[in-house]
């Protein structure tokens, strides 16, 4: 790690990188390969989904009416407005205006803290209902002896999925510290630039979640 | 002779012969290791991890090998020897032989083969190789808390009610699933970037052609055994019911799940070594490679059918008859490509000069017993057959002439061809070749025995069997123990070379691919200057100072000349 | 050749062994051609071009388009050809005639169940007539097992939460093994079981006698004896002492039990009820829980009587 030039506005270009283009390009290529192997993770449980539904199709219309339409409405809402703060904090980066960025940054975080407070209540709902994942359900509102794995099925996307929105919580926060920081310009933006990606993705998933699960009729 | 616009001059690089100072002693202490960036030290950790692994499953193996000396209990009982097959397998399949050659040797020679300084995350692959480890550590764990008896693949529901240590096992395959998913993003992101001037893809080695195809499947087909094994975590938690019957789900559901994963797995298990051989069979053969674009294309066109022909585990599964139609058919189109390189690596010896080093001895016998492994993988395929030899010793015997004959062979030739490279000591030529000559032997006296007995019709994963079947078992297990001994004694010489081997030259085989034209061992960033590649990687009819250049910059980065 | 086969494969004692028999033949001879001629292209090649000098330069020979199509093309064929073959001989197994013979066959951890069409239940022994289509309807209690008879050529998974079917005919009287090939736990292999052929006549007295077997007026412990045959309780329960996957039944009433959790108490009545209707309520120490429940399999009648039976055994 010897860098002669380390005073340029080359620093954050690490040793082994010809270039600041090499490495933004390398880190981009890096995260869309990352992304396949979510969309591909979650994939196995869209599978599962599909299974399931094709082999019973009147549960999947029974049990989605067990699900709040308003809050998981809210909630799209909600994602899909924090990708746009996103994309707006990646372009505010571009421009070099650190402090846009820094509180766009903080718009997308607060966007996701409201969709994982919505969550909480819908969870709390249910688990009050007796509508647990697996054997701990007792609810019997649903007149299906498989009703109990379409809420498996609906935990395990949605748990997962809020997972991966709290993973993009502390990912964000820590752009912000480096954004405060003053780290990111127009010439090095990479890492929200990535993070940027993770989160589209993320907000994409539940856009499937959404009709899949809430809105089957 | 560069198309760009800027004028860059470029010369030979004369290689620096023994160099006093190169990666293994750059820096030093304990801390510069386990904290390191560099992907030659990272590689030489996951190589000593997965050399250890592969000695505890050796063990492991010729525990169950001696217990199957006598058709009735020996020395162990039916519990404790599920526990050991099941630990051979696992422990072998997701400790040794996923990681064995991209992580290890991969890690090593990616870099250096493309004239990079490092892969293109380094960090990234320091963690994958911790997050490895600790994988490595919950099976150890579940090792130490009674084990687990389910068999490698964790078959549902025996596995939802087996009261093992299943939990442990199968979390530890999936963290260890996250570092091959890191390792692919990896490497396929330091192949499309990280190329040194001039080397376009027509001019890669076949190794980093071979590494690509396998983190392209690494990638894609990883992140669904991730899910299975965490649906069948929570399914034991939880019972969420998707996989257990008694619960309303699907068993059948399960083995599509893992099957869609462990099927192109082996293919992340064998590929790496088709690349190997495409390097040992060029170099040895001192001659161009025969039908670049074939072996190139063929390990993805292995890696996009390998997707496609899941179903073939499943033949008597009481899946779809369709399905069952379907993926035969397809399976046979896995044998095309593979049957392909086969001839390609024959062909490129024709007319060749022939040096029957170590490792082209490796190759050789990789070709046979691989061409074996192929083979009886057709009869398999073919439904009638399969349904009698499905889950027999014959598929035992497939599995491992592939695995073992393939892959463990590809991996020692390997490790033989650049062990000089990445240590700078010769080993004792004349011990290799006995030791590699006794593990030939033993490999197909263990298991040539075993594909008799499965046509015959000895069901695999049996503790005990019918008095029928004890002498070829006896045959089998006499060929584990030469097989023990022909593994020792490459430890033997291997140490031996550690301790006290002569000092290796830059280019003791006379190979042409970059790793050859830089010192042995590297420096720590694989060449003093920007290398620039003007020939194809098995050129050897081209003078060798034209695969020794690099941009003539006196300037660039003198720290470490 | 045929020396060759025999040695191979087992004995061929289904009507559609033969076509898979030849099939695997097939398969053995092209593929041992085509490895024999690439060992000696090995072998030659290695020996032939062997490095003389060490300055020896070779010809560049990148690739010739008519080898790479011939040799992509021939094996192509040879595999369309295994392939259309092997199908040929799969559908034949897939598709029992109508007039089949049906038996419905039950797999537990570790036995085998055979239950005929007059309600008769044998255990472990799947007798059969010779020359008549079987049709096998199956189905397991517990985890996957898989019915495996190699002198028939065939196999199939018997599954906890569906039917999967099977058929052969047998032309020859004779007997036959059958394997569990799916793993099941610690009774995997010894979860073995019997094809008997026999002619039809005989066929028709065996099961005229053994639904005299199952009639309510039997002694209890005779009935218990029967329960324990059919049930397929000897797969894992001795009665000569010696220890199988479970306790052997001998001198097993009144015993006194010390079990893995620590505690003991006497083989009552009402001990030996519970070990059968909740099996895994008390594992005896040194022995895995490995038994299926019998709950809702077992009359209470039947309970009686294997109890009455185990008592018998002193």
């Amino acid at each position: 790690m010897s860098h002669t030039d380390s005073m340029s506005a080359n620093a954050h270009v690490q040793h082994h990188f010809v270039d600041s283009e090499q490495q933004f390009d390398s880190a981009k290529l890096g995260m869309w390969l990352f992304l396949v192997t979510e969309v591909l993770f979650f994939g196995g449980l869209f599978v599962a989904y599909i299974v399931y539904r094709a082999w019973n199709p009147e549960l999947f219309t029974l049990a989605a009416t067990q699900l709040d339409t308003v809050m998981g409405g809210i909630n799209t809402l909600v994602l899909i407005g924090s990708s746009l703060t996103m994309a707006l904090a990646i372009r505010y980066a571009q421009l070099n205006d650190a402090k846009k960025s820094f509180w766009m940054l903080g718009a997308t975080i607060a966007a996701a803290l409201v969709f994982m407070v919505i969550k909480y209540f819908e969870y709390t709902h249910k688990f009050h209902l007796g509508i647990f994942p697996g054997e701990a359900y007792t609810f019997t509102g649903i007149d299906h002896p498989k009703a109990h794995i379409f809420f498996s099925i609906y935990y395990m996307m949605t748990g997962l999925h809020g997972i991966h929105v709290l993973i993009g919580i502390g990912l964000i926060g820590w752009l912000m510290v480096k954004t405060k920081r003053g780290a990111f310009s127009a010439e090095y933006y990479t890492p929200v630039e990535i993070t940027g990606l993770y989160w589209h993705l993320v907000d994409l998933i539940w856009i499937f979640l959404f009709p899949l699960l809430y809105l089957i009729d | 002779m560069t198309n760009t616009t800027k004028p860059v001059a470029i010369r030979e690089f004369p290689v620096e012969e023994f160099p006093e100072t190169h990666y293994l002693n750059a820096t030093k202490g304990l801390k510069s290791w386990m904290l390191t960036l560099d992907h030659k030290r990272i590689g030489l950790m996951y190589l000593a991890s997965v050399i250890f692994f592969f000695f505890v499953g050796g063990l492991l193996a010729l525990a169950l090998r001696l217990e199957l000396w006598e058709p009735a209990q020996n020395f162990m009982d039916a519990e404790t020897y599920n526990r050991v097959f099941t630990l051979h397998g696992a422990v072998m399949i997701f400790l040794f032989i996923i990681p064995s050659i991209p992580a290890a040797l991969g890690n090593i020679f990616l870099p250096v083969m493309l004239g990079a300084k490092d892969v293109a995350f380094p960090r990234l692959n320091l963690a994958s190789f911790y997050i490895y480890l600790g994988g490595a550590m919950f099976t150890l764990y579940s090792m130490a808390h009674g084990g687990i008896d389910t068999g490698w693949t964790f078959y549902t529901p025996y596995s939802t009610n087996s009261g093992s240590a299943v939990i442990s096992m199968t979390f530890g395959v999936f963290i260890m699933g996250f570092s091959s998913i890191l390792t692919g993003v990896n490497f396929i992101t330091t192949v499309h970037k990280m190329r040194a001037p001039g080397q376009t893809w027509g001019k890669l080695p076949l190794f980093v052609w071979s590494l690509y195809a396998t983190g392209v499947i690494q990638v894609l087909a990883t992140p669904v055994l991730a899910i299975t094994l965490l649906l069948l975590i929570m399914e034991r938690t939880l019972g969420i019911g998707i996989f257990d019957p008694a619960l309303g789900g699907d068993p059948v559901l399960f083995q599509h799940f893992f099957w869609f994963y462990s099927h192109p797995a082996v293919y992340i298990m064998i590929v790496p070594g088709f690349g190997i051989i495409s390097e040992l069979i060029s170099t040895f053969s001192r001659k161009v490679i025969f039908g670049y674009w074939a072996v190139a294309l063929s390990s993805l066109a292995i890696a996009f059918i390998g997707f496609l022909v899941w179903g073939h585990h499943m033949f008597t599964s009481g899946q779809s008859e369709l399905s069952t139609v379907v993926f035969s058919f397809l399976t046979f189109f896995v044998g095309l490509p593979t049957g392909i390189k086969i001839m390609n690596w024959v062909a490129t010896m024709y007319r060749g000069s022939i040096w029957l080093a170590t490792p082209m001895l490796y190759a050789i016998e990789f070709l046979f017993l691989f061409t074996i492994g192929g083979l009886t993988g057709i009869m398999l395929g073919a439904l009638s057959v399969d349904i009698h030899l499905h889950d027999t010793y014959y598929v035992v015997a497939h599995f491992h002439y592939v695995m073992m004959g393939g892959t463990v062979f590809a991996f020692l030739g390997g490790l033989h061809y650049w062990w000089p490279k990445f240590t700078g000591k010769m080993y004792n030529e004349t011990l290799a070749k006995i030791a590699s000559v006794i593990l030939f032997i033993g490999f197909n006296m263990t298991f040539l025995p075993q594909f008799v007995m499965g046509s015959q019709g000895m069901p695999r994963r049996y503790f005990g069997y019918l008095e029928q079947f004890q002498t070829l078992h006896q045959y089998s297990t006499v060929g584990s123990w030469i097989l023990g001994v022909g593994f020792l004694l490459v430890a033997y010489y291997l140490i031996v070379s550690l301790v006290k081997g002569a000092k290796a030259p830059s280019n003791p085989w006379g190979g042409r691919s970059l790793e050859w034209m830089t010192s042995s061992p590297m420096p720590a960033h694989n060449f003093e200057h920007v290398p620039v590649v003007i020939h194809g990687p098995y050129d050897h009819h081209q003078p060798i100072a034209e695969f020794r250049m690099g941009i003539d910059a006196p300037h660039h980065d003198t720290t470490h000349a | 050749m045929e020396r060759l086969k025999d040695y191979f494969l087992p004995e061929s004692a289904s009507t559609f062994a033969s076509d898979t028999d030849g099939l695997f033949m097939f398969i053995n001879i092209s593929g041992g051609l085509l490895l024999l001629g690439i060992t000696i292209a090995l072998i030659w090649f290695s020996w032939k071009y062997k490095r003389r000098r060490e300055d020896e330069v070779t010809p560049v020979i990148r690739h010739s388009t008519i080898l790479e199509v011939t040799w992509t093309v021939i094996p192509l064929v040879l595999i369309l050809f295994v392939f259309a073959w092997g199908f040929r001989g799969w559908a034949t197994m897939r598709n029992a005639p109508a007039d089949a013979y049906e038996v419905y066959v039950t797999g537990l951890s570790f036995g085998w169940q055979f239950t005929y069409p007059n309600g008769v239940i044998s255990g472990t022994e799947l007798v059969v007539p010779a020359g008549r289509p079987v049709r096998l309807i199956m189905q397991s209690r517990d985890v996957i097992h898989s019915f495996f008879v190699p002198d028939f050529r065939i196999k199939q998974d018997l599954m906890p939460n569906r039917y999967t079917t099977a058929w052969f005919e047998a032309p020859e009287p004779g007997e036959h093994v059958i394997f569990c090939t799916e793993f099941c736990g610690s009774g995997h292999s010894a979860m073995l079981g019997k094809v008997k052929v026999v002619p039809v006549a005989e066929f028709e007295t065996w099961l005229t006698a053994e639904k005299a077997k199952t009639e309510g007026d039997l002694p209890l412990a005779e009935l218990g004896r029967n329960v324990f045959n059919q049930q397929g309780c000897m797969a894992c329960h001795s009665v000569d002492g010696s220890a199988g996957i479970g306790p052997t039944f001998k001198g097993l009433a009144g015993s006194q039990r010390s079990f893995t959790d620590g505690s003991s108490a006497t083989a009552d009545d009402n001990y030996l009820r519970e070990s059968i209707l909740r099996s895994n309520a008390k594992v005896v120490a040194g022995f895995a829980p490995a038994m299926p429940s019998y709950q809702g399999v077992l009359s209470d009648r039947q309970v009686d009587a294997l109890i009455a039976f185990i008592k018998e055994q002193q």
